[in-house]
């Protein structure tokens, strides 16, 4: 009632004015000050002037307007990379406000802001080089612009803090008074980017842009959108996966108050109210008849023997170095090993939503989305107008973890909008979440390796059998049985042996999956660093020195490894009961090595008390928000180690909400600490998904150490520790 | 018609007594920043203040929050922004951010009834979930709330 809507036209207008002066909140001493981010961050659609280029924006106040084309679900993009934009514009980094580019603009200017999805760990090293040089070119025009307006050569000035300085005859002017000038200047040539020696604001510790405004109440989430005449919508998916819509029964709720309609969807079926918890309540009380079909017969227990059952049928071969079949028959010692992971759904704290308006010739959205781009283009399918015409305004997201990169919810919401020729907000609960999300796969692997008379090993075959991801989702194809992120972290192991096979399952079954934050390493890297660890209690040898040895020669995993000894006390005495364990991998351009320390109690309790991290992502931008990504990659990896698992039972899902697929809280969360051991050079790693990987091995591995059980089936829970 | 004080504001809402008083705030008053998490009082995104008691809106029906004081994350900050606020920023605790209302507003209560708590307090009483996992700075940041009220 009080709060402000944004109609369509009024967003526009609400948008430009936002950008032409900055939104106001208090500052840490109490008066109200600008705040550095909009708390709709969305950018106006249109050219103003003072547009340097399509990423930036000077208002004649000043105002560094830095367009962000990855999305902000907490990784700290919003800051990152208008960091590396004002590495090269130098300007004044306390009057930068970033804001969204726009999915729209990169449709009619063919791909301005290249690729939008967010994903992969993949935002700061796919876009740092054409970033630094837009801010670079930015400057250089800048700085063109005052020559002329002085009428001096361009190489007897300089930018510094936002302004152009000529020293010879002590004259400056502001970047906002030559915005509208530079925007003009053409270059002749574009200018060199700085090398990482002249970096001044990449690398330096920097309080994140989008604080404030996320401890007010003040940022906007996808599910704070409101526009006028908006109605709800409540959804519910078949319980079966694949399951169709068969028929439903309206008049039981059709005299409740605020009804709309009921919008029949594929597989699915909306309840249409003027407000969302109405909806949710009649959705409840609507009679519903699917038809579920064979899957209704399955159970997870059926899907633990298929994956285990495949991994003695035909695989494809991702690695083959020397001959491993041949080398087991000379090894001194076999050890073989089944490691096996279930699903896992990804429950970002705010569940899906997608408000959308549809008309017969433009479709607007407002949602948080990880794959802008890929939205759009579904919204225009789904809307049935062209993609020029459809508006993603994504907002802040609510947790991602790589469920936000494919958007069901979005073309439900423009189906139901298009149904009932209104704007409409249509949220899943936390129970439609978890039973419908696309998941991180269930799979069985079996290792085996032979060991020398010096406890190495001379042969290891990597197997496993896994659900394809790419064939779930229908995108791209699986090239000879082989997917990328299905043998990641198998494949591409860096532990030396002359004789290497990785062999590669896919398997699929109704459940739908997906990328979940680190993806193939999620189960890859528990397998691989747990049997490792076995094999050097096999061989008696130290876990860190073994692991040391077999790595010996990548400099970069040694240092990770030897700053992790270091920093995590390796080797000093345990209380008995508890436990260290270690591990590393290798994701996404980063390793992260990370050693756990574990108490287990007489009665089978595990806690998990501290977490020592070392990262090398071999270059900085913002060490705050590395330190805190690797924290939330623990915590995230944790819950999954301890208590994840999507279980099914006549062909649907088990669990529903947090009663039952339990999360880290404060009283389980460890202490964690982060340590950089970066090599420089060439290497831009990612930072969002590495530091998950090793957690639950580093964890398992501990409570081996602490207690002689070695955990090989996740989550932990289900493992009987009492009396170990 | 049903009277609701919100950050010492009055509304007259024309509802259902049992539409629970998150609904209320989000989709009649318009306060989105108390946040839907679950529904189900599991994960303290939706944590307000009634009678400075920290309370999972998600299950209190509206009724039964009439006539007494509530206070949302829009009406925890004075003149200046609280303690707690203060402490969030300097100890760079939100990612996503989505669930930080409901956290801010969960040690805000704690430190109103506990001044100096302990890490066990904070165990025990802060259990809004975070998915991003902030609990190690969240934790930092009552400490630091704390000795900032007590200077």
């Amino acid at each position: 009632m009080n709060a402000p809507l944004l109609s369509r036209r009024s967003f526009i207008v609400a948008g430009l004015s936002a950008a032409g002066g900055l939104a106001v909140g208090f500052a840490l001493d109490g008066t109200a000050q600008a705040l550095p981010i909009a708390a709709q961050p969305w950018t106006p659609e249109g050219k103003p002037a003072g547009e340097i280029n399509a990423w930036i924006l000077i208002e004649p106040d000043d105002t560094i307007v830095i367009r962000v084309a990855k999305s902000e679900m907490g990784e700290g993009i919003f800051t990152a990379l208008p960091m590396i934009v004002a590495e090269e514009l130098e300007c004044d980094w306390s009057k930068v406000r970033p804001e969204y580019a726009s999915p729209n603009r990169n449709v009619v200017e063919h791909g301005v802001y290249q690729q939008m999805g967010t994903g992969g760990s993949r935002s700061v090293r796919g876009s740092r080089e054409f970033l630094q040089q837009a801010g670079a070119s930015a400057r250089a025009r800048l700085i063109e612009a005052a020559a002329r307006r002085w009428n001096v050569p361009a190489s007897e000035c300089m930018a510094r803090a936002s302004k152009v300085l000529h020293e010879a005859s002590g004259r400056s002017a502001t970047y906002g008074a030559l915005a509208a000038e530079a925007a003009a200047v053409k270059l002749g040539a574009e200018p060199a980017i700085k090398s990482p020696d002249q970096y001044k604001l990449i690398g330096r510790p920097t309080a994140r842009l989008d604080t404030p405004v996320k401890v007010t109440g003040e940022a906007k989430f996808g599910i704070d959108t409101r526009v006028p005449d908006m109605v709800y919508a409540a959804v519910a998916a078949c319980p079966v996966f694949g399951g169709k819509l068969k028929t439903f029964e309206e008049a039981p709720i059709r005299g409740r108050r605020g009804f709309v309609g009921v919008v029949p969807l594929d597989g699915a079926v909306a309840v249409v109210f003027d407000r969302f918890w109405r909806a949710k309540e009649a959705l409840k009380a609507l009679p519903v008849e699917w038809d579920i079909g064979e899957a209704a017969k399955t159970d997870s227990a059926q899907f633990c023997a298929l994956y285990r059952e495949a991994l003695d049928g035909p695989a494809a071969t991702a690695r083959n170095d020397g001959d491993a079949d041949k080398a087991m028959g000379s090894a001194t010692k076999i050890v073989e090993a089944l490691y096996e992971v279930p699903h896992l759904a990804h429950a970002p704290m705010e569940p899906l939503n997608c408000t959308a308006h549809w008309t017969a010739d433009r479709v607007d959205v407002w949602m948080g989305t990880q794959a802008p781009d890929r939205a759009l283009a579904l919204a225009a399918e789904a809307g049935g107008v062209k993609p020029e015409n459809v508006f993603v305004h994504n907002c802040f997201l609510g947790g991602g973890f790589g469920r936000r990169a494919v958007n069901d919810e979005l073309k439900q919401a423009v189906l139901v909008s298009k149904a009932v020729g209104k704007p409409v907000k249509l949220v899943w609960t936390r129970e439609e979440d978890i039973r419908h999300d696309r998941y991180r796969p269930q799979a069985a692997l079996r290792f085996k390796a032979g060991l020398g008379a010096d406890g190495m090993p001379v042969a290891l075959n990597l197997r496993t059998a896994v659900g394809s991801l790419l064939r779930s989702l229908g995108m791209g194809k699986v090239e000879n049985g082989i997917e990328p992120s299905a043998v990641e972290g198998l494949a591409n192991t860096q532990y030396r042996s002359p004789n290497i096979k990785v062999d590669c399952v896919l398997k699929n079954t109704h459940v739908p999956v997906m990328f979940w934050r680190s993806v193939g390493s999620s189960q890859n890297a528990f397998a691989v660093e747990s049997f490792i660890d076995e094999l050097a209690h096999a061989a008696g040898k130290d876990p860190y020195l073994y692991r040391r040895a077999l790595l010996s020669d990548r400099p970069d995993f040694v240092n990770v490894l030897d700053t992790l000894a270091t920093k995590g006390d390796w080797g000093k005495p345990m209380p008995a009961g508890s436990g260290r364990g270690i591990a590393i991998h290798e994701a996404f351009g980063t390793i992260v090595g990370e050693i756990a320390e574990v108490a287990v109690s007489k009665t089978g309790e595990v806690r998990v008390e501290r977490i020592v991290a070392a990262i090398d992502c071999g270059h900085v931008v913002n060490p705050t928000t590395v330190a805190m990504q690797v924290e939330s990659a623990v915590i995230y990896g944790l819950t999954a180690a301890l208590y994840g698992e999507i279980t099914i039972k006549d062909g649907r899902v088990e669990q529903g909400n947090f009663d039952d697929y339990p999360m880290v809280r404060m009283a389980d969360a460890p202490h964690i600490e982060t340590h950089l051991a970066l090599s420089g050079g060439k290497k831009w790693g990612g930072i969002g998904e590495p530091g998950t990987p090793p957690v639950a091995p580093a964890v398992t591995n501990a409570i081996f150490a602490a207690t002689g059980r070695r955990i090989r089936s996740l989550p932990i829970k289900n493992e009987n520790l009492s009396g170990a | 018609m049903l009277a609701l004080m919100v950050n010492n504001r009055r509304y007259e809402l024309d509802i259902e007594p049992e539409t629970p008083l998150l609904w209320a705030l989000r989709d009649e008053i318009g306060l989105t920043g108390t946040k839907f998490g679950c529904g189900i009082a599991q994960c303290g995104a939706c944590t307000v203040h009634v009678d400075g008691v920290a309370t999972r809106s998600c299950q209190l029906p509206v009724a039964e929050a009439a006539g007494k004081k509530i206070t949302t994350i829009e009406g925890l900050a004075g003149d200046t922004l609280h303690a707690v606020q203060q402490a969030w920023i300097a100890e760079d605790v939100p990612q996503c951010g989505y669930c930080q209302s409901g956290q801010v507003m969960a040690a805000a209560a704690l430190l109103a009834a506990n001044p100096k708590p302990t890490d066990a307090d904070i165990d025990a009483e802060i259990t809004n979930i975070c998915r991003c996992g902030t609990y190690p700075r969240i934790r930092a940041a009552i400490h630091r709330a704390a000795a900032m009220a007590s200077r």
